[in-house]
């Protein structure tokens, strides 16, 4: 089906493009209202105007400056999401537009970005419908970008391999099958095991950006304490002494700019400030 | 590009089922020519090559905006950098009234507490309100958010809601009490 679809949308955009800048050529999609923009002129109320200011910059011309390039798209022809812009600006207006995306449901964590100041992720994010203000659309603060909303995770992936995110035990089970825990030990796994590793909460954090290159940041602190909390696991003590200098764990000031931002409403603030009880008593 | 890929797929799996139709080496001999297609159009890379491109891009990649594009009521007015603010304040102050103090005696200074008592009675109101008052808002938001911050570390308080209601309150009655202590005190 996908490929049915390009390939006709090829077909039309070969002979309609011309050779140099973005174009809009007509192609419609399922969820697109019958009121075309032809028929009511711009600013008309069927049509509602958003303008998207986002990010570029390209690795094949480094010496250009970032730079933010702005697009309109009509909402009612465009779904619910940013993502839904995103993907309709990259079919319908410029194909070079880059960014990561996957599931479109919240689940793996690629597309997030910074949407109109806090980092979230682009798939669970709604477009305010308020036409008059842009929006603006930025790489995950203070990483390094490979190609216009893609920013650079090697770091933060090395950085979530150090802290050993596996179950670490010596002793076999019990009954020689799995290893069991009670009810209330599972609970406490809760609100952590569900963090996707989007990096929203980590890139949002001033400690973060000024520290990246020793501090873990609220992800992987996060992820941490999923394995210091879980009672199946039993290498706590060498877990806590890899935590235990100044700038692994303690350059986190409380700021809570991780819990504000979280995409799947987790709590990394809540989780590191666990973390510093449980090394303090 | 999906579509070509599809197309190949279907030939390259109708080429290896048994077919009666068509004896078997046949189809693979054409196939061979459309498989290799793709290679010749685009130019391969060495993985070493690849490799030096990579490190090439990762000298000029830009750092991505952070203070500038972030929400500025959270980084700017989120109440944690203002305890840093306002304690770089108060120390520093400490440590030029301290230096000044010291130094009082040989610039002829009068720094004793009478003489400075005097002084701040011999000010107009304004100035000695407005005086009290830059150091008071100072001292009441240090006072209060470093009080949460105490809480914070017994791990409580990390709800969402409150987070942002604690900040609104620290921001109001540190004003609040600074107006009080300046004017009223």
């Amino acid at each position: 089906m996908a490929a049915l679809r390009s390939t006709s949308s090829r077909l039309l955009a070969a002979a309609s493009r011309p050779a140099a800048g973005p174009t809009m050529f007509a192609r419609t999609m399922a969820s697109v209202s019958s009121a075309t923009t032809e028929a009511n002129p711009k600013g008309s109320a069927d049509t509602r105007m958003k303008s998207f200011q986002i990010y570029r910059w390209n690795p094949d011309t480094p010496t250009e400056k970032p730079r933010m390039q702005t697009y309109t798209l009509d909402l009612n022809k465009t779904g619910p999401m940013v993502l839904d812009a995103l993907v309709r600006i990259k079919n319908e207006l410029d194909p070079t537009l880059t960014f990561r995306r996957s599931c479109r449901e919240g689940i793996c964590g690629s597309c997030a970005m910074n949407i109109n100041g806090t980092n979230t992720l682009a798939c669970l994010c709604r477009i305010p419908t308020d036409t008059t203000k842009e929006m603006k659309i930025y790489p995950l603060p203070h990483t390094y970008v490979v190609k216009d909303l893609v920013p650079d995770l090697t770091y933060f992936y090395k950085q979530y391999k150090s802290i050993k995110p596996y179950l670490q035990r010596d002793t076999p089970a019990p009954d020689g099958r799995e290893y069991r825990q009670s009810k209330a030990d599972r609970k406490k796994l809760d609100g952590l095991y569900e963090c996707i590793l989007c990096a929203c909460c980590s890139t949002s954090c001033p400690s973060y950006w000024w520290n990246a290159e020793e501090y873990l940041g609220p992800a992987i602190l996060l992820q941490s304490y999923r394995w210091l909390a879980d009672s199946r696991d039993e290498k706590k003590a060498e877990r806590q002494a890899a935590l235990d200098n100044s700038m692994s764990l303690y350059r986190c000031h409380t700021i809570l700019n991780c819990t504000r931002t979280c995409p799947k409403g987790l709590n990394p603030g809540l989780a590191i400030a666990e973390i510093k009880k449980s090394m303090a008593f | 590009m999906n579509s070509s890929r599809v197309g190949v797929r279907a030939l390259r799996q109708a080429a290896s089922k048994p077919n009666t139709f068509f004896s078997h080496n046949i189809p693979r001999l054409a196939l061979a020519n459309l498989q290799t297609r793709g290679a010749a159009t685009t130019p391969t890379l060495k993985p070493e090559d690849a490799q030096a491109i990579l490190a090439e891009q990762r000298k000029r990649r830009p750092v991505s905006p952070h203070l500038s594009a972030y929400d500025y009521g959270q980084t700017w007015f989120g109440s944690s950098i203002w305890t840093r603010i306002t304690g770089s304040i108060f120390s520093g102050s400490l440590y030029l009234f301290s230096a000044a103090y010291v130094i009082a005696p040989l610039t002829g200074w009068h720094l004793e507490s009478a003489s400075l008592a005097e002084a701040a009675a011999a000010a107009p109101y304004a100035l000695k309100s407005g005086v009290k008052f830059l150091l008071a808002w100072p001292f009441a938001f240090h006072l209060f958010n470093g009080t949460r911050h105490l809480v914070w570390d017994f791990a409580v308080g990390f709800n969402r809601t409150i987070i942002k209601q604690g900040s609104w309150v620290i921001w109001t009655s540190s004003l609040v009490t600074a107006l009080g202590l300046a004017f009223l005190v």
